[in-house]
Order: structure tokens, then sequence, then C-alpha cells
């Protein structure tokens, strides 16, 4: 087991820490914001890289703030907030080169925006203008997938693909803690090992899937579960974004290299609701999000920047701003997304003709035009 | 013409389907066959025998026994821009793909607004009539006609597999490639020279004046035996192998209705909610005024699919067509 090991410890780094305190819980940077070392991972970035992680992880929050406000104002449906995921999904989207490739499921919007995915993008699907609508070739980033756990699925095969092709990239395939327990997900396990397909299983444990615990979906810490599927798993505290790179990091470079799958289970917390029409109150205690408000992501991150002089006052103040203009850009485009002309729910059906869809094409377009101030 | 003549060969559908996948093998290296059993086994009815042999294990993948998993894993490949051929070995066997197949491969061109393609086929067993235990014998092609994404077709004869599997993994969309399981054996004459016939289009397999009779995959030959049959009673009928269910073309099945005013459909799927509903409605739209008598329809009463020692008396033949024409003249 990757995470059995106990510390060696006693690495001379001045301001680290030695040992982990949880031996299963890959840790790098503590909720208080100093560095701690751990046996297998390290990281060591230069300081603009840390600025980098901080920047990311409070403009998705801005961003995920403004899909909220959006969809509270109208604008949007529905919106899926990653509230106290911005460590999970910046660290494993930032360990991502140009050639991997990313398998979403509906609330990458962090990871989405690591891979430079335009976060408009995310909200067609969210407004109802579209059902997704992007290229996912553009930036190796998959549509979402809103069944939960078929994207690991596509991820492997996709994976199978790239092995025949030589090619150099790894892929990553999200999920979630609820989507363990779906066939899906352990078919993907078995088509992943069987073919040593170089893909990563990212999991991130938010604790919660709707309403139902962990409890309800596995009796075994979920990282274990890869062992009995012949790989490696790992589980990473999914509030520290340096171990969330580190590991992510690792876990793809041992995919790229041919040595086929790996599982990393992202320990964190979903801050919000699980979308906007959920309500959390109804089924855990304010205790519970009070005891993960002081592990979280982004404040353990500026304290360690603090602590280790790597920014000032000025740096954090020019980011908050940074994300108030993105957010702005955002709510500007998404409120000026257009409704899509009724007629084109006919087109990107089939890729080739399809004379049901020419007759119905005419045949509703006929009769949607015969009425006064249509399209 | 004795040139062609002598390249014909004499093979049974299992084999037009083998020569079939072998040639699109040939033609495309991104073309790969997945399925249970497919590699050393060639198989449970030996439709990918020796392909393994000469194409490698690579792209003859015998895959691990989870069709949601075969699926799902086939539109990754897609995605990377294989061409993915998949079996399903027995019709019962594929509800566990079933939403890989609706949600997934069926939607996602048109998630994508059209920048990305699904050009996966996935051959399916169909029909009753060999004996089998339960879940071997299923006809549900109907879920998947009524899915908006996917193209559906049935071959009927040697010949026609052949030339419709290579048509369907050339094709740029997902087809649904129905095989009807107990004609595998039936044997013909291919002539692979020939001109194929588009893949979607059905077609008059018998020309008749009198009904016609209009059926597909295993009902196509029960059809041509009760058309047979009909004419030494001095009836004329016209049979149409379908042969595309999604899209369906229904083009000839009205002028020949036209022609003859009379219409049965012919399946061995339920009749309640069958492909049969969806024709006799078309044509009673297209042909009110040319039809003589109500469409009728031939297929299975609404139970599942009984034990074997029954199966004859559920599945349509020869005398419950020739029943059914009969109901028609006397209208």
């Amino acid at each position: 087991m990757v995470t059995s090991r106990k510390g060696a410890g006693g690495k001379t780094a001045a301001k680290k820490k030695a040992g982990a305190t949880n031996p299963d819980l890959v840790q790098l940077l503590t909720p208080e914001g100093d560095l701690v070392e751990h046996p297998e991972y390290s990281i060591d970035l230069t300081p603009e890289e840390y600025r980098g992680l901080y920047r990311d992880m409070v403009l998705v929050r801005r961003i995920d703030a403004e899909g909220t406000a959006l969809q509270r104002q109208g604008e949007l449906g529905l919106w899926a907030p990653l509230l106290g995921q911005e460590a999970a999904q910046v660290g494993s989207g930032r360990a991502q080169t140009a050639e991997d490739y990313a398998f979403p499921t509906y609330r990458e919007h962090g990871v989405a925006w690591c891979r430079d995915v335009d976060p408009v993008n995310l909200l067609g699907m969210f407004r109802g203008v579209n059902n997704g609508g992007w290229d996912p070739n553009e930036k190796n980033f998959h549509l979402y997938t809103i069944v939960i756990g078929s994207q690991t699925l596509h991820a492997t095969g996709y994976a199978m693909g790239m092995q025949r092709d030589g090619r150099e990239g790894a892929v990553i395939a999200y999920f979630g803690d609820g989507a363990s327990s779906q066939g899906d997900v352990n078919e993907a396990f078995v088509f992943a090992s069987v073919n040593n397909a170089p893909v990563v299983f990212f999991c991130q444990n938010n604790q919660w899937a709707i309403s139902e615990p962990n409890e309800r979906q596995f009796r075994v810490p979920l990282y274990q579960r890869a062992a009995g599927f012949g790989f490696p798993g790992v589980r990473v505290d999914g509030n520290d974004v340096l171990a969330c790179l580190a590991v992510t990091r690792a876990a793809l470079e041992h995919a790229r290299s041919g040595n086929g799958p790996m599982l990393v289970e992202a320990f964190t917390y979903r801050m919000g609701a699980h979308t906007t029409t959920d309500d959390p109150t109804r089924y855990r205690s304010a205790d519970e999000l009070e005891e993960w408000k002081a592990k979280d992501p982004i404040m353990r991150m500026r304290a360690f920047l603090e602590k280790s002089d790597n920014a000032d006052e000025a740096f954090f103040k020019e980011v908050d701003a940074e994300a108030d203009a993105v957010a702005a850009d955002i709510r500007a485009r998404c409120v000026a997304m257009t409704d899509p002309q009724p007629i084109s729910i006919f087109d990107h059906v089939y890729a080739e003709p399809h004379p049901l869809m020419d007759e119905e094409r005419a045949e509703y377009g006929a009769y949607w035009e015969s009425f006064e101030g249509a399209h | 013409m004795s040139e062609s003549t002598s390249k014909t060969q004499q093979i049974s559908l299992s084999k037009g389907l083998n020569l079939g996948l072998r040639r699109a093998l040939e033609d495309d290296p991104k073309v790969l066959l997945m399925g249970e059993d497919i590699g050393k086994l060639g198989g449970v009815f030996r439709v990918t025998d020796g392909l393994q042999k000469d194409f490698g294990e690579a792209r003859v993948v015998d895959t691990p026994l989870a069709e949601s998993g075969i699926v799902g894993t086939a539109v990754g490949l897609a995605l990377a821009g294989y061409r993915p051929v998949v079996e399903i070995q027995f019709d019962g066997f594929v509800y566990p793909a079933f939403d890989q197949i609706v949600t997934q491969v069926a939607k996602m061109r048109a998630r994508a607004l059209g920048k990305v393609s699904m050009p996966i086929v996935i051959r399916i067993p169909f029909g009753g009539g060999i004996g089998a235990v339960e879940h071997h014998s299923e006809s549900p092609e109907a879920y998947f006609a009524m899915t908006a994404g996917l193209r559906v077709v049935a071959a009927s004869n040697p010949v026609e597999a052949y030339w419709m599997i290579q048509q369907a993994i050339a094709s740029d969309d997902p087809v649904i490639f129905f095989e009807p399981k107990r004609r595998y054996w039936d044997k013909a004459e291919l002539d692979p020279t020939a001109t194929p016939y588009p893949l979607y289009a059905s077609r008059v397999v018998r020309q008749g004046t009198d009904a016609t009779l209009v059926a597909y995959g295993p009902m196509v030959k029960t059809c041509l035996e009760a058309a047979a049959a009909a004419a030494d009673e001095g009836r004329s009928l016209e049979v149409i192998d379908l042969r595309t269910l999604s899209p369906l073309d229904l083009e000839p099945v009205y002028a020949s209705v036209r022609k003859t005013g009379r219409l049965i459909t012919v399946h061995e799927a339920s009749v309640f909610l069958g492909m049969g509903a969806e024709i006799a409605a078309k044509v009673t739209e297209k042909c009110f005024y040319s039809l003589e008598a109500p469409v009728l329809r031939v297929g299975a009463p609404h139970t599942p699919y009984p034990p074997s020692r029954v199966e004859e008396e559920f599945l349509p033949d020869l005398d419950r067509v020739l029943d059914a024409v009969d109901r028609a003249f006397a209208f």
C-alpha cells in the first residue's frame, strides 16, 4: 500500500515539520499552513508557483460563487457548487500536462479552470442553452457527465486508445464517493486493471452523496479498494493543494510510465449544497461544517504564503480584485447567452443524413413559423 | 460475367459477417472488435472465428464480462479516434449496457454540438427459435429504434450480413446491428465484387400484387415462405425487407400498399408497441385512401419470452402470417 509506510522523518528543510500525523492521509500542508514531510511524496515549488495555486483557488471559488449567484437570480437553472473542493481540483488540475485528458463529473469547475476551459462554457448546460456544447478535444477536457460514474468507463476507453497509439499523456477520471457504488466505476477499475490502461481514478470524497454519508456507500476506506483490483490506491488530504498536486503528479507519471492505473482518494468536504436545489441543513450538522471550515483549503494556503514570506498583502489584494473582474466578465457573458433557436434541436443528432430528422425539421419548423412573431 | 461468377462463394450468415468484419479490419486500422469470447473461441456463434489470430489481441479484444464496461470503454475509444465494433453475446445481455447506449452513445454527438462522433457498431444476435434457455431469444430492437441518436439495422440473409456490417462500421453514427440468430447457419451465394445496396434503405424482396408483407431480420425468410405458399393458393404477396429500423425507409412500403391495398407487419417482438405499430400508423397516415383493410400486425404476445418448448407456438410462423393475410382479405 503506497501510503502505509511510516515516515522516515528527519528531513532537514528548516520550515518543515517531520511526520504526517495520519499515515493513511498524505498531507504536505497542515490546516495551519505549515509544511510537513511525507516519506513518499514531496513538493518543491517556486514562490510564483505557490502563489499561482493560491490564485487558482481564489479565482475558482469566486467563479463558483458567481455560478450560485447567477442561479439565485434566475440566470442559471441549476448550479453544482464546488465550495470546499478547490484544493482537490486545482491540485489535480495543475498536475496535468497538455497531453493528459480529463473526464469530469458536473462539478469540476476548478479542473476546467486549470485546463484553460472558458468558464462560460460550463454555464451553458446550467443555463439550459445547451447540453454541454464545448469541443472536448480543444482542451482535452471532456463534457460534463451527469449520470453518476459513466465517465470513468469513457476515461478508461480513452486511455486504452492512448495506449494503443503510444501517446504521451495519461487520462484522469473524476468521480465522487457516491459514484464508487456504481457498477460502471467498478467495471472501469476492472477494464483499466486488466488492460494496464494509463488512467488515474481521482475520487473527491466530499463526504456526502447529496444526503447520503460515506457510511451508506462503503465499509472500507475507498482508496483501499484499489488493492482488490490490482493497482495502487492512495488517500490524500483533499484540502491540501500541495499534497493533491504532488500525489496526482506522481499518479499521472505512474500511469504515463506504463505502470497502469492508480486510484487517488482526495479526502475533502463539500461545504456547500449538492446543487442549488439542495438543503444540506436537513441532513448534516452545523458543527460538522464548522469543523471542516477550519480545514479550509484557501485559508491554509494563504497562511503558508504569509508565514513563508512568499506573498505580501498587495498580492492578496490583487488576486481578490482579479477574482471580482473574472466574475464580472463571466456574469456579463452569461446573461448575454441567447436561447437556441428551437429548430436547432435537430442539428447534430446524427453525423450523416437522417430522413426522419429532415422530415420533422420541416414539419415542426413550419408549425413554429406559423405563429406570429416567430423567430 | 464469368469472371465475377467465379468469385462467388457459398457462405453462411455467420461467415458473411466474419468476412465483412475481416474486410473492415483490413480496410481501416482504427477498426477494433470488442466482446466476450470473441478471440480464441471466435465468439459463441463463431462470427469472429480466426480474426484474433490474424489481427492480434489489440484489435480483436476479449473483454471482461461486463456489458456496460464494454460499451462504456468503446465510447472512450471512439473519442480517441477508434471505430469499435462491440459484440453483445446475446440479446438478453444487452441491458447492463442499456444506460451507456441510450444515455451516452446516443446523445454524445448532440451534447457536443457535433464536435465529436460515436462511430460505434453494437452487434446483437437477436430473436428466438434455437431452443435456448431464458434471456437468449429476445427481440429488443424497438427500445433502440425509439432512441434518437442511434441507428438500428437488421440483416436478414448471408449476403446482406456481409455488406451491411461493413457499411455499419463505415458509418460515423452509432449503429445497433441486429443479427438473426436462428439464420446464422443459412447459406447463400456471395459475390464480393457486387455493388452493395444502401444500408439505410428497405428493399422489395418479392414482387406481388394482392397484399404486402413487411418484415426484417429472421422474419423475412418466414414471409418469403408464406408468400410462396400463398402463391400456390393463388394469392400474390409482395415482401419487403425493412433492413433499417432507424431511420425507417417506408417509401417502398407506401408504394407497395398503394398497389396492394393491404399490409401485414411481421416481427418476433411484441405486437404491443413493436415496430409494426409505428409502420401501421405511418401507412395509415400516408396511404389512407389506398387501404382496403386495416394494417394488421403479426408478432409476439405481450408476455416474457416463454420456455423454449413452447417457443414454436409463441413465434410468428408461416401459418400465423397467412392467417393474418386471410383476415386482411376477409375485412
